[in-house]
């Protein structure tokens, strides 16, 4: 293995406020509460910066700023609406090498991944909405489609700033106006795009940004104002959040948690196969709800392929997410991290054997080592809950029908991955799988244009895509 | 000589295929809209609730991967066998809801009309709500639709034929199979309805029809972690709010009661079959 000298990205060019108010009607206001919350790296657990925590009465005057503004927002030409959303995903790529850098400093994510695949999307998001806006009687949902009024939008903190575009860009385009929360952990960037929503000069009240940690998320949800409810998250909010909408007539659309498969056949290129691994797993930390964390493998290349995933993982640079080099960064917080040693030690217990490569671990921070766990049996926590972290569970199967049947033995449908060099049992097995993103000799590839959301408990609705109109949308 | 005897029918339940009675013994007495007695209906309950569920379960394999030209003519079949119990079903509806004999007809006729146009529908939603999606890289990326799964319906009181044909029809067209609560009030023709579906090649299963209290019924389907989705058409404010709570349980999609009375008659749209409907995207590399 090479070595390689440290290739740390410079933050100068971020430049972090001490402490943060709310983004509301186009404004920075101050919290009416006095609930502060200082948002840490996770990398070193140096403070960034404090931010309030909205509370009732804070999350009120933004749904107010908001119905005030859908007036004329929705009434603004689908043209107009349009250049407004173009100009923000062009701020967004004049500005991205600062975004990556915050995204990274605020999440700790490598900023190899923040630079190279969340900037890009959150723009190409923005951008590919932006066109829809004028466009919407051509979508399939009548000639005259007409917005819902307030989203309210809750997002977690695995993809920061894609979450928020993911959000946004379709409820601007559909003529609703937004009050969305970051995730308590992540706020930086959210609170960026607010000065992003300036700069682009759009109305007052069309953006709110209001910080907090759950209580703030449920007032948000809560608010008799707020016509439309999305969020993505965990299947046991997301459990509340449908529970809490009931009776109300609100529109919900979920995105919640996963526990992919990723299927692997004795006939697979393995070398890509096995790159697709490490990408499903290990991309972000494992911080990936479609993350491909259950590994299925033909029983007759299994030892083949877990040698070649051993040997890749031990090439795998943990460290410092701000180093260009630096290929698996810090998990999110103390409470995630908690999480994931939880789950890996009920694996221990359960019986699974546990393998992770020779990886020195920061001193500071919160750190995870790439973790396989072989002997794993479908009744075991690991291979059934979501850790979000990066922990891959190993099972295997001797037939295309049992990895069918293993792959769909979970309460989640989020994605699946198929390695196989035979087209038709791709297409085959790809019927089969309860997923709603089936990667196929790829994996955690993602696109404005392609719907994304899951079967079963991961929720409903689908984001991207004409499909993702429909959830902003009176239809 | 007195004139002859009428030899009535026994209404029962209909559970994968068969027509059994309601496991609990449980009758309860139907009258017409004039209040005389018409028939005992089965009053369905927890445990034939579960068995309906379970007999949906197992028709969803075959049923979800029948090819939609295959569905298409079973739902035709249907629609054939309906017409020809016209004069059965007309009469039933004087009946039931005390409307003319001309208007009885109508209604019989809307309901195979409904069938055919929901029938033609099994080949081509795919092509209207799938697409072929455009990625800034080298794949080929494909969003198909595909049926959620088991469905629970709560059927209309009102329209027990019509109203019922309506809320079934887009369910199964998709390849969804389901468990429908018939309307209370009326419910001998949904009863006789089953007796078409089990003459139509629809496999046993698809579809399974229980009478008695939704009041009842409806809360253990919506809180069924086996069952995919409900649909809560026919349910009462309190009933739909009470269903929906039970319902995020395992996340179910709900379709909500409409706020408006529904005119059966109308256009029906799409949104009867989209609600019912999971997209699934495929991405493959492309490459030599």
């Amino acid at each position: 293995m090479f070595e390689y000298a440290p290739a740390p990205e410079s933050r100068e060019i971020v430049d972090i406020k001490p402490s943060y108010g709310l983004f509301i009607g186009g404004e920075w206001v101050d919290s009416q509460g006095d609930t502060h919350h200082k948002t840490i790296n996770p990398a070193s657990e140096e403070v960034l910066a404090e931010v309030a925590w909205a509370t009732e009465a804070d999350v009120d005057r933004a749904v107010q700023a908001a119905r005030t503004a859908f007036t004329t927002w929705s009434a603004l030409p689908g043209s107009e609406r349009a250049k407004y959303i173009f100009r923000i995903a062009r701020i967004i790529q004049e500005r991205s090498r600062e975004l990556a850098i915050l995204e990274t400093l605020d999440n700790g994510k490598p900023i190899r991944e923040s630079r190279d695949v969340d900037l890009p999307l959150v723009a190409a998001h923005f951008f590919y909405y932006a066109g829809w806006a004028d466009k919407l009687g051509y979508a399939g949902f009548g000639p005259d489609p007409r917005p819902l009024g307030v989203a309210g939008q809750v997002i977690p903190w695995n993809f920061p700033l894609l979450m928020l575009a993911w959000k946004i860009a379709p409820a601007l385009a559909c003529g609703n106006t937004v009050v969305l929360k970051p995730a308590e952990t992540t706020p930086l960037t959210a609170l960026a795009f607010a000065d992003i929503c300036r700069q682009a000069d759009l109305p007052p009240g069309v953006v709110n940004i209001v910080t907090g940690a759950g209580e703030t998320g449920a007032a948000l949800v809560n608010h008799p104002g707020v016509d439309k409810v999305a969020f993505t998250g965990s299947t046991e909010v997301g459990r509340m959040i449908a529970r809490s909408v009931a009776g109300t007539g609100k529109k919900l659309s979920l995105e919640l948690g996963g526990k992919a498969a990723n299927i692997v056949f004795e006939d697979a290129a393995l070398d890509q196969a096995v790159e697709g691994i490490v990408n499903g797993i290990f991309f972000n930390q494992g911080h990936v709800c479609c993350a491909g964390s259950r590994l299925l493998v033909q029983e007759s290349v299994a030892d083949e392929v877990l040698d070649a995933l051993k040997r890749r993982l031990s090439t795998l640079r943990l460290g410092d997410p701000m180093d260009k080099n630096t290929d698996i960064g810090a998990i999110n917080s103390a409470a995630q991290l908690a999480k994931i040693r939880e789950l890996a030690e009920a694996g221990v217990n359960e019986g699974a054997e546990r393998w992770s490569p020779a990886c020195p671990i920061p001193e500071r921070g919160f750190w995870f080592p790439p973790t396989v766990f072989t002997g794993v049996a479908q009744s075991h926590r690991i291979a059934r809950e979501e850790i979000f972290g990066p922990v891959l569970s190993v099972l295997t199967f001797r037939t295309p029908a049992e990895a069918v049947e293993k792959a769909n033995n979970t309460p989640y449908g989020l994605s699946a991955g198929i390695w196989t060099e035979k087209g038709s049992r791709i297409l085959w097995m790809a019927d089969r799988l309860r997923a709603g993103v089936v990667w196929a000799n790829t994996f955690n590839r993602f696109d404005p244009t392609s719907p994304f959301g899951g079967y079963k408990e991961s929720g409903y609705g689908r984001e991207g895509g004409r499909h993702g109109l429909e959830a902003y949308l009176a239809v | 000589m007195s004139e002859r005897l009428a030899v009535r029918k026994t209404y029962k339940l209909f559970i994968g295929g068969a027509f059994p009675r309601s496991e609990s013994g449980r009758s309860y007495a139907v009258t017409s809209s004039k209040g005389d007695f018409l028939a005992n209906a089965a009053k369905g309950s927890r445990k034939d609730a579960r068995d309906a569920v379970a007999a949906a379960r197992k028709a969803f394999p075959g049923w979800s991967s029948a090819t939609p030209y295959n569905r298409g003519q079973i739902l035709y079949r249907v629609a054939e066998m309906l017409e020809g119990r016209r004069a059965q079903f007309a009469a039933e509806l004087v009946d039931a809801d005390g409307v003319t004999a001309k208007k009885a007809g109508e209604l019989v006729d809307a309901a195979v009309d409904r069938l055919v146009w929901y029938a033609g529908w099994s080949d081509k939603i795919g092509a209207i709500r799938g697409a072929a999606n455009p990625v800034a890289g080298p794949y080929f990326n494909l969003s198909t639709v595909e049926p959620t799964g088991v469905v629970a319906v709560i059927a209309p009181p009102m329209g027990p034929l019509l109203g019922l044909v309506s809320v079934i029809a887009p369910v199964i067209v998709t390849g969804n199979t389901c468990v429908v609560v018939a309307s209370e009030r009326a419910p001998l023709p949904s009863i006789t309805l089953a007796e078409v579906l089990a003459t139509s090649d629809l496999p046993g299963g698809v579809v399974n029809i229980l009478t008695g209290s939704a009041g009842e019924i409806a809360p253990w389907l919506a809180g069924h972690m086996d069952v995919n989705a409900i649909d809560l058409t026919g349910a009462d404010a309190d009933l739909a709010v009470r269903c929906e709570e039970l319902a995020a349980e395992n996340l179910k999609r709900v379709l909500r009661p409409p706020l408006d009375r529904i005119d059966w008659l109308a256009d029906p749209g799409m949104d009867r079959m989209t609600a019912f409907l999971e997209t699934k995207t495929v991405w493959h590399p492309i490459g030599v």
